[in-house]
């Protein structure tokens, strides 16, 4: 190992020296600009060995035979392990989030190419990725799946035959409203627009793939985890009951990670194997996937094919929102949501906008595809619903000859309404979405800039003009409605102070570069008044941190968070008690100015939470019932989620001779209450755009008509660079969430989810002259070209 | 199995090594320098970027062999006692999230400041175009960099 000779010990550099909330520089930062992070691939054990994963060139075909005795021979292979082997100790299958199950090594038949069909474990990672090259595997070919259009028609072959009795490619129905009474305002509605809205298919791709160590010791029964999860506790419970191995005997660590969005959440059958791997050898069994195995066979995000229809009245009121989806869910139904959420929070379609009534009917179909759906800042499914509904708002506007910004302003939930029932049963905490989109039409100079694009239009150029509001619904979520795989959706917490006043906040959540390090000992020294430089936040590792269900959609701040606030308010009550017997005054008459209890009325008599702590620890009596000590542990279920919410506003040209689109504004503002730390949320904020930015215009995982990946390597694969991402001008409004300790409500989605409808409506705009009112993602130079040319096809 | 004598971080070394061995294989498995990690397996993400005789070069993209004679830096030899300004700049300003392509997207931000001292934003942009970020939406980062600059341009003069 190399010597630590650079250690980050420099005070971190505070601008405002917050005691709490405020902008504050990270302290994670130290650690990962010198190189000193620590990520799974840099685990190294004594004796390790690397395991390496072949996977099916095909997607749909039996298999006939598997051969590994070449690669078994080679001098530097430890064992080759494939599905019948697996099934021998039923692991061949494994659960998924959904209660589906997925194939952890094929053995009837593959279902998508990039499967899971045997693994190699070698002395180290060449030798491993030699031996695949050894195992020879027969197949028979099947017709694949690949259109969900045609995935239920009657000759369609059925993927799924392992469950009993399937005889076709139906995955789920799922309904959301009420069907006759939005039939009842549609049919007496003065204006109906309908579009066919596709979101397509694309990867979270987090600059480091999955993978992980796996460390299984005989002697003790015990299993150690390094991984990249994003849920740790929910991993390790999934494993005692995948394993069968007792769940105090397993200890999953998820160390630094490099990305996750929403990629880092489900079990892959890579860490599966690895287990298998280290019980089988005796060893340490690292698995690292490579780029394209990520892209191939890991969690893909939204595939929705969506008719929507809107209903409004002549004059610009809008009265109910309606869609059809067909949900493409691949060969197996990974989703990692909510067990009662099989279309995660899609049921928030109905957006921003007070409606009469609003309905959805969903079908999800098995495809010849990776498993996945959930996933990149998707919210559970609301980068869908937003898009879908913000397209039909635009496509109204259009079609009333309103602007699309005062068709919004007239049409929001008022602030006066909240809490509001939405008409598929979502009750927004709170939002004042008029201020919001006035501050964004204020920072953007909307008037003007609709001036200048008359001008424009005049000379034939294309500038567009988008504008997107949304609603989020993040924080998942109250355990009476929501539990994955039967584990409830809270989240714990525990503060010890030790006796100098220094302080360990332990948290159930994992961040995956959000800054948790930072924001949690902020949200802690904000109640405690210690200052957040003396707290140190623990996470990710089981054995040392209390029980949760880890960092995804932007649950971690309503939840978790709650859960920091809570508990140091606990603290703080004991700390009165203390204090009381200190200054011999009974707690009720001393008051908490940050920091220090003070006698009311003589500020001269008080003590520091730091004295308190130390009188804690230290010697002399504490009051009747006190124990020593000042630690509290918490488990927060939060009584609703919390509903942040934003106004977006592009500003595109388009090239009238190449079709490129470029991105010349954006402006983000954003509402997700009380604000922990600006800097963070500022940088939250700028990559979401950047995800929305290349979901909109270059990135999609498309397949061939024989269920070849295309874009299954960052050559085809097209992630914004520096180049091609604008700057960003970000703002915002607060409107607290009422029922949060501190007001604050998620945002870590909020630009994903609500940005690539902002663009596509600017890219449509600008194609006015052209007569175009729809089109699909990714708005690539070729489509828009063929858009202009009046023949885009949807693009899956 | 080749044998080459390689610097790296200011810490000379002679290894057996493979000829088919990476050089980014090589630092992180040989040399115990994790700091510089993978992203991709095309030559696209630039994570892997370290400094081979003062160029910025991606080391998943070049055998140890190549490096037979070379001077290697890594993130974790830029740091000179104290941190190097962009180091400095990249944490002042925000321009990192989970850290796994700012080893890399340092490493190509001191090239080009060696080849530029006083990049505009588009030369930022441009010069930064071989390394991919998820998280940051590079903004911070062009920040990072030509506040960098600055302070490397007024220590020199």
């Amino acid at each position: 190992m190399t010597t630590v000779h650079e250690r980050p010990t420099e005070h971190v550099d505070n601008d405002q020296h917050p005691v709490g909330h405020g902008r504050m520089l990270r302290k994670e930062d130290p650690r990962f600009i010198r190189g000193r992070g620590r990520y799974t691939d840099d685990v190294q054990l004594p004796g390790m060995l690397h395991l390496a994963i072949l996977r099916s060139p095909l997607a749909h075909a039996r298999i006939v035979s598997i051969d590994t005795s070449a690669a078994e021979a080679h001098p530097r292979v430890k064992a080759v392990i494939t599905g019948a082997a697996l099934a021998g100790q039923g692991l061949a299958w494994m659960p998924t989030l959904s209660n589906d199950v997925q194939a952890v090594l094929a053995t009837d038949k593959v279902r998508f190419q990039g499967q899971e069909v045997a693994c190699v474990i070698a002395e180290d990672r060449y030798a491993a990725r030699d031996a695949l090259e050894l195992i020879d595997v027969e197949y028979e070919m099947l017709p694949p799946v690949i259109d969900a259009r045609h995935a239920l028609d009657p000759d369609a072959p059925v993927i799924r035959d392992d469950l009993d009795g399937k005889t076709d490619n139906h995955c789920f129905d799922w309904e959301a409203g009420d069907a006759a009474a939005t039939e009842a305002v549609f049919s007496t509605a003065d204006v109906v627009v309908s579009e066919d809205v596709v979101y397509p298919r694309v990867h979270p791709a987090p600059m480091e793939t999955c993978g992980c160590v796996a460390d299984f010791d005989p002697v003790e029964g015990r299993l150690t985890l390094w991984s990249t999860t994003q849920a740790p506790h929910a991993h390790r419970t999934l494993y005692a009951i995948v394993a069968g191995l007792p769940e105090h005997k397993i200890r999953v660590i998820s160390p630094d990670i490099g990305g996750g969005f929403g990629n880092k959440v489900p079990i892959y059958p890579g860490y599966v194997c690895a287990i298998v791997g280290s019980i089988v050898t005796g060893k340490p069994v690292k698995w690292m996937e490579d780029r394209s195995e990520n892209l191939i066979s890991t969690g893909f995000a939204r595939d929705y094919i969506m008719r929507g229809e809107i209903a409004a009245t002549r004059d610009g009121k809008i009265l109910a929102v309606r869609t059809n989806v067909l949900a493409d869910h691949g060969a197996f139904n990974g989703t990692a949501a909510p067990v009662k959420f099989p279309a995660g929070f899609f049921g928030v379609f109905t957006g921003s906008y007070d409606l009469q009534a609003a309905y959805c009917k969903m079908t999800a179909v098995y495809t010849n595809k990776a498993p996945g759906g959930v996933a990149y800042a998707c919210s559970f499914r609301i980068t869908e619903a937003v898009y879908l509904v913000e397209r039909l708002v635009s496509r109204l506007a259009d079609e009333l000859g309103q602007d699309p910004a005062q068709l919004r302003l007239d049409n929001f939930i008022r602030p006066d309404q909240f809490p509001y029932s939405t008409p598929t049963g979502w009750v927004y905490d709170s939002g004042d979405y008029r201020a919001t989109l006035r501050e964004a039409m204020r920072i953007a100079g909307y008037d003007e800039l609709r001036a200048e694009q008359a001008r424009r239009r005049e000379r034939g150029e294309l500038m567009g003009i988008g504008v997107s509001t949304f609603t989020e619904a993040v924080g998942a979520g109250p355990r009476k409605h929501m539990d994955i795989l039967g584990l409830g959706m809270a989240d714990g917490c525990d503060l010890r102070v030790h006796p100098t006043g220094k302080a360990v906040v332990r948290l159930s959540v994992q961040s995956q570069g959000q800054g948790h390090e930072t924001t949690f000992a902020q949200i802690v020294g904000e109640e405690l008044g210690i200052p957040p430089d003396d707290i140190d936040v623990v996470h990710g590792d089981t054995d040392n941190t209390p029980f949760g269900l880890g960092t995804y959609g932007s649950r971690s701040t309503p939840v978790s968070g709650a859960a920091a606030a809570l508990v140091a308010r606990k603290v703080r009550d004991k700390a009165r008690i203390i204090a009381s017997a200190m200054l011999e005054v009974a707690p009720d008459d001393l008051e908490w100015t940050k920091g220090s209890f003070q006698v009311a009325g003589d500020p001269g008599k008080a003590v520091t939470i730091q004295e308190i702590a130390m009188r804690a620890h230290g010697a002399g009596d504490l009051p009747d019932g006190i124990e020593g000590s000042l630690d509290a542990q918490i488990t927060y279920n939060p009584p609703n989620l919390t509903y942040p919410n934003g106004a977006y506003i592009c500003v595109v040209d388009v090239d009238p001779g190449t079709a490129q689109v470029k991105v010349r504004r954006f402006v983000a503002v954003d509402d997700c209450g009380t604000r922990i730390n600006p800097m963070i949320i500022e940088g939250q904020v700028h990559g979401g755009l950047t995800d929305g930015l290349g979901m909109a215009l270059m990135e999609i995982i498309a397949f061939d008509s024989d269920g070849n990946c295309l874009g299954g390597s960052l050559m085809d694969y097209l992630i914004p660079t520096a180049l091609e991402t604008p700057d960003w001008e970000t703002g915002y409004t607060v409107t607290p969430s009422p029922h949060h300790p501190i007001g604050a409500k998620g945002v870590g989605e909020s630009a994903t989810v609500g940005s690539p409808p902002a663009i596509v409506n600017a890219v449509i705009d600008a194609l006015t002259p052209f007569g175009v009112t729809a089109l699909d993602m990714p708005l690539t130079p070729s489509r828009v070209w063929e858009a202009m040319q009046g023949h885009a096809t949807p693009p899956i | 199995m080749t044998r080459i004598s390689v610097s790296v971080d200011g810490t000379e070394a002679v290894d057996e090594v493979e000829p088919r061995t990476l050089l980014v294989q090589y630092l992180r498995e040989q040399r115990g320098r994790t700091g510089t990690p993978v992203g991709c397996d095309t030559s696209n993400c630039g994570a892997c970027t370290v400094l081979v005789d003062g160029r910025a070069v991606k080391s998943c993209a070049l055998l140890a062999v190549q490096a037979d004679g070379a001077e290697v830096t890594t993130i974790q030899g830029l740091a000179n006692g104290e941190l190097h300004p962009l180091q400095k700049a990249f944490h002042e300003h925000h321009a990192l999230q989970c850290g796994y392509c700012t080893p890399g997207m340092i490493m190509a931000a001191v090239d080009l400041l060696d080849e530029v001292a006083d990049p505009s934003e588009q030369q930022v942009r441009e010069g930064l175009e071989g390394n991919l970020c998820r998280c940051t939406g590079y903004q911070n980062i062009v920040t990072a960099v030509r506040d960098a600059a600055a302070e490397l341009r007024g220590a020199t003069s």
